[in-house]
């Protein structure tokens, strides 16, 4: 799928480009959008080593597991593949406790975490396994509930009230994210006739 | 309210971090060795991740540049209005599965332009918190460990999206009238 949209988007991109006279701008772009990755890379790999290290003491602590015990009950719901005590579900939970509370640089880096964890699981290492599609699913659809980013743009624009979203925000959050779970269970049944 | 969630952010964070360190200190576990250990392997995600984010920006920004993004917006305001769904916030919609700095820029100009304490300002701040930037996720997530064939995550990462941001109408209107 990523690969039809990729080469769409570009294609059509350049298309457009060219019938809208913008050719140079798509230039510019392009040599930009590789800069950019490289920074965003390179203000990621310090959370990135940051949370790999804390976790890493946490797991030599046993403390990974008893996180995996508090998450069973859920975990049996949204990922019924993965074994009651693995690993990766210590590091699904705190990748949901941090965008829980808005954390948003330190739960990249556990997020991967977990999908490193997940891929020891799955037996096509390049394709996505079904419980690494509900795990993406469960984080682009966001679960924050204290949209810290969101909050302080507020205040800076000197809002009356900034934290009077979090009610609807949350509603929100909850609405997609029940939403991605339903497409996300209907979609496996449809492509797990076709793959892996 | 805001102090709280102010006291709470700057103490998350050290407290985690205090907890654990001082529970496998107690376990007899070397500290230090261990995180600089897993600490180690940050920079080979970074390094494992760029291709994926890369191919990523570099599509995303194709499509915005060219105006390709903006041909699909003005296809979409009008009958998008007539469903009650505030022309201002359209743009928001589309971008933020797309680039979450972009989004945030338009959320910025959106609480500028007509106040953070108006509707418009209160939906666009409800739809910047309730979503995230799909494709970014996806290029992160995935590359990092290797996957090249997401299957359908991308489409029920998006399915999730349009729900949010109809969600977030539908609660902003019956709150903030």
């Amino acid at each position: 799928m990523l690969n039809k949209i990729w080469f769409t988007m570009i294609c059509i991109g350049i298309i457009i480009a060219a019938i809208n006279g913008r050719m140079e701008e798509v230039s510019v772009a392009i040599l930009e959008s590789a800069e950019d990755s490289v920074m965003i890379v390179v203000k990621l790999i310090g959370p990135m080593a940051l949370w790999l290290g804390v976790m890493k003491v946490a797991e030599k602590a046993q403390l990974t597991k008893v996180l995996a015990n508090l998450f069973k009950p859920l975990a049996k719901i949204l990922f019924p593949e993965v074994p009651k005590d693995h690993p990766a579900l210590a590091s699904i939970m705190m990748n949901l406790s941090a965008n829980f509370l808005g954390l948003g640089n330190s739960a990249t880096p556990l997020g991967i975490k977990a999908m490193q964890e997940l891929q020891q699981l799955n037996s096509g290492k390049r394709s996505a396994s079904n419980a690494m599609c509900t795990f993406l699913v469960i984080n682009t659809s966001s679960v924050t509930l204290l949209p810290t980013t969101i909050l302080a743009l507020r205040i800076g624009a000197g809002s009356a009230q900034p934290t009077e979203i979090i009610g609807t925000t949350i509603f929100a959050t909850f609405c997609s994210t029940v939403v991605g779970l339903i497409a996300n269970r209907i979609l496996i049944k449809i492509s797990g006739l076709r793959e892996i | 309210m805001i102090n709280f969630i102010n006291h709470f952010s700057q103490w998350a964070i050290p407290l985690i971090i205090f907890s654990i360190l001082i529970s496998a200190f107690i376990k007899k576990v070397k500290v230090y060795e261990v995180f600089t250990d897993g600490a180690v392997e940050g920079i080979a995600v970074g390094v494992k991740i760029l291709p994926y984010l890369l191919a990523m920006l570099m599509a995303i920004s194709i499509f915005r540049a060219s105006g390709a993004l903006d041909i699909i917006l003005n296809l979409l305001s009008k009958p998008l209005s007539t469903f009650g769904i505030p022309k201002e916030v359209i743009p928001l919609a589309l971008i933020r599965p797309l680039s979450g700095t972009g989004s945030l820029g338009v959320v910025t100009d959106l609480i500028n332009q007509y106040g953070p304490d108006s509707f418009i300002g209160r939906l666009a701040s409800t739809m910047q918190g309730s979503t995230e930037t799909t494709f970014y996720v996806a290029a992160v997530y995935f590359g990092a460990i290797g996957i090249k064939n997401s299957r359908h995550a991308i489409l029920a990462g998006l399915v999730a999206d349009l729900a949010g941001f109809l969600a977030a109408v539908f609660i902003c209107r019956l709150v903030f009238g």
